[in-house]
């Protein structure tokens, strides 16, 4: 399909990971016609609200309009190129170009009242009064979706919706962002995005997140330290199984409990914080109500082809790896609690994601370690004539009764991996969206 | 006890750059479990986020304290967690270590209580330029203000609270393995 992945045999080129032309290829290819999360509507609550985004190396400013309605429009004035907004955000009635004064409205379009002096300078006499201010608004996405209070942004209008996007998937974003008492919904995202560099290549981000139970070991710093709010051992209270859970022709996967019909039994998670844990027991109770035996699955980290990333449980945060360049990638980290929780609760989660999470997290400090010398040493020409092994668990895969598209291959194993390189190969060969999306699937019954 | 109030200003402004200048080297020289105890109990660790925002709007500029996200919002129990990992000698982001050197200066007591002869209590600004060099050409220079606020025990000064703000949005570093 593509010649430098070999699915069949699980190996894929390290080019993919460093070479410059396949990067801009993917620019084109990949992130102008994917699905990409840009925001969450707690952060433009208001209308006037907004905060600037990105979509791949694309800048975006993503914004609440008067009628409340989500605009994703492209940071960049259609007179010159200008960034029309180099807030990271606020609230606004206009995006006044600094260069030419251009003005956009919330919703981009050119101001067009007559005798103001804001819309297009000199429109009467320089212009006399023959530019076509409605075609010239601000560029903007081709299509917007809203799910659960996340943004999600596709520049290509054609693309399909992002419900079949997600496919089967759905169910596993829905732990993340769901209220932990089993409401739809419900999550907010706290203030203060956490943004940072680093000298990789962004599927390398992605990759990892799809469900990498394998690197635990590089994790074994933190988990002697013992950083989870039960006071143990680990980084995190221990979790019942989990499985490699992935959605071939999607791309998308993670590690997740396979679909069960009931609720396990509540397992003590916030010992150190004797309020919050009373909170959560009590919030069990209404889950095991409000979710009665409809299906759940229960996820601790996965990945939505191509570049978000999230976290279910502990902790719970959204991550975006943007591309900044071959073998660079900027992250931004978003950290997630339900709205209406207690502050104690809030404060409790927000001060173990920052432990556990981002450029100062005892755990992701060291995902960065590796991440940024594997790549450094994948550079050379030498280097770069070999494949990085994807092997594991190969032809080992098998549905999961109950989860509509999807494959899982056991704890440890690099199904998902393959199915993100498939995916992200079918992009880059097929240009169309002939053939892109696999039938719609039905849930498979149990085995027996 | 110096009765004229500048020279007890004086010596209070000595004492607490000797104390920075000390402190700055248990961080260069890898003293980090010597460096907790310059921390009081129950000292609070706060970095917030920068934000580019609109003139006029800058109560938004940092992150909230106690609210939002922050690069640090911990106290010293997470510190000594971190001290414990570099010490696990499988910390991969911090092995091998990290050359670090503190350079601590615009030092400005604030604050003395009940006043600087009798100082129990100060609060401090101070700037902070810190150069990371590991492995052989991963080199950050971080920049930013401190707000500490100092509290005297018996055998000399303890940190009680420190504040610090970097001079960065987007963090143009891997990582945050490093104390300020």
């Amino acid at each position: 399909m593509h010649p430098l992945v070999d699915a069949e045999n699980g190996t894929i080129s390290r080019e993919i990971f460093v070479n410059p032309d396949i990067y801009a290829e993917e620019q084109e290819r990949i992130f102008a016609r994917s699905w990409l999360f840009v925001g969450h509507e707690s952060l433009i609550a208001k209308p006037g609200d907004y905060i600037t985004s990105r979509m791949g190396e694309e800048s975006v400013v993503v914004t609440r309009g008067r009628q409340g309605g989500v605009h994703v429009l492209l940071n960049s004035c259609m007179h010159r190129g200008m960034k029309v907004c180099r807030y990271d955000q606020g609230n606004t009635r206009l995006f006044t170009c600094p260069y030419h004064g251009w003005s956009y409205g919330i919703d981009g379009k050119l101001v067009e009242r007559p005798g103001q002096l804001v819309g297009v300078p000199g429109f009467e006499q320089h212009y006399h009064g023959e530019l076509d201010r409605a075609a010239w608004g601000l560029a903007h996405v081709g299509r917007i979706a809203l799910y659960k209070g996340t943004i999600w942004a596709n520049w290509d209008a054609s693309a399909p919706d992002f419900l079949d996007w997600l496919g089967g998937m759905r169910a596993c974003l829905d732990f993340a962002l769901d209220h932990r008492d089993g409401r739809e919904g419900g999550s907010e995202a706290i203030g203060g995005i956490q943004k940072w560099r680093l000298n990789t290549n962004w599927k390398i981000v992605a990759e990892n997140f799809i469900g990498d139970l394998y690197h635990d070991i590089s994790h074994r710093s933190v988990d002697l330290v013992g950083i989870g709010p039960s006071g143990g051992k680990g980084r995190r209270d221990a979790q019942r199984p989990r499985m490699q859970i992935g959605f071939p022709g999607l791309g998308h996967g993670g590690l997740g409990e396979t679909p069960h019909n009931s609720e396990p039994d509540y397992a003590p998670a916030w010992a150190l914080y004797p309020e919050v844990e009373a909170y959560y027991r009590e919030l069990h109770e209404r889950r095991v109500r409000n979710l009665g035996d409809r299906l759940r699955v229960t996820m601790s980290v996965g990945t939505i082809f191509p570049n978000m990333s999230f976290h279910g449980r502990q902790p719970r945060t959204i991550l975006i790896a943007h591309p900044c360049g071959p073998t660079q990638t900027e992250m931004w980290r978003i950290y997630l609690v339900d709205a209406d929780a207690p502050d104690a609760v809030k404060d409790a989660a927000r001060h173990y994601y920052l432990r556990y999470s981002g450029p100062a997290g005892m755990t992701e400090q060291d995902d960065m370690e590796n991440w940024t010398y594997a790549t450094e040493a994948s550079k050379g020409v030498i280097a770069r004539r070999l494949h990085y092994n994807y092997q594991m668990g190969l032809g080992h895969a098998r549905p999961v009764p109950g989860l509509p598209g999807a494959v899982q291959n056991g704890p440890m194993a690099e199904e998902n991996q393959r199915i993100f390189y498939n995916r992200w190969a079918q992009f880059m060969t097929q240009p169309g969206w002939d053939g892109m999306m696999p039938a719609p699937a039905r849930a498979l019954e149990d085995a027996d | 006890m110096p009765t004229d109030p500048a020279l007890a200003a004086l010596l209070l402004d000595h004492e607490i750059r000797q104390f920075y200048c000390a402190e700055a080297d248990l961080l260069d020289e890898r003293r980090f479990a010597e460096w907790l105890d310059l921390l009081t109990d129950d000292l609070r660790y706060f970095a917030p986020i920068a934000r580019n925002i609109r003139r006029g709007d800058e109560a938004a500029e940092l992150t909230r304290e106690g609210f939002e996200a922050a690069w640090f919002d911990e106290g010293k129990v997470t510190l000594r967690q971190r001290v414990e990992q570099l010490a696990t000698g499988i910390h991969w982001a911090e092995e091998p270590q990290s050359r670090t050197s503190h350079l601590v200066t615009n030092i400005r007591v604030l604050e003395a209580l009940p006043d600087a002869a009798a100082a129990v209590e100060v609060r401090v600004r101070s700037r902070f330029l810190v150069y990371r060099n590991r492995l052989a050409d991963e080199t950050d220079i971080l920049v930013g203000k401190r707000g500490d606020t100092l509290v005297r025990v018996e055998a000399g000064w303890k940190l009680a609270r420190r504040e610090i703000q970097l001079d960065q949005s987007v963090l143009l570093a891997k990582n945050l393995t490093l104390f300020f």
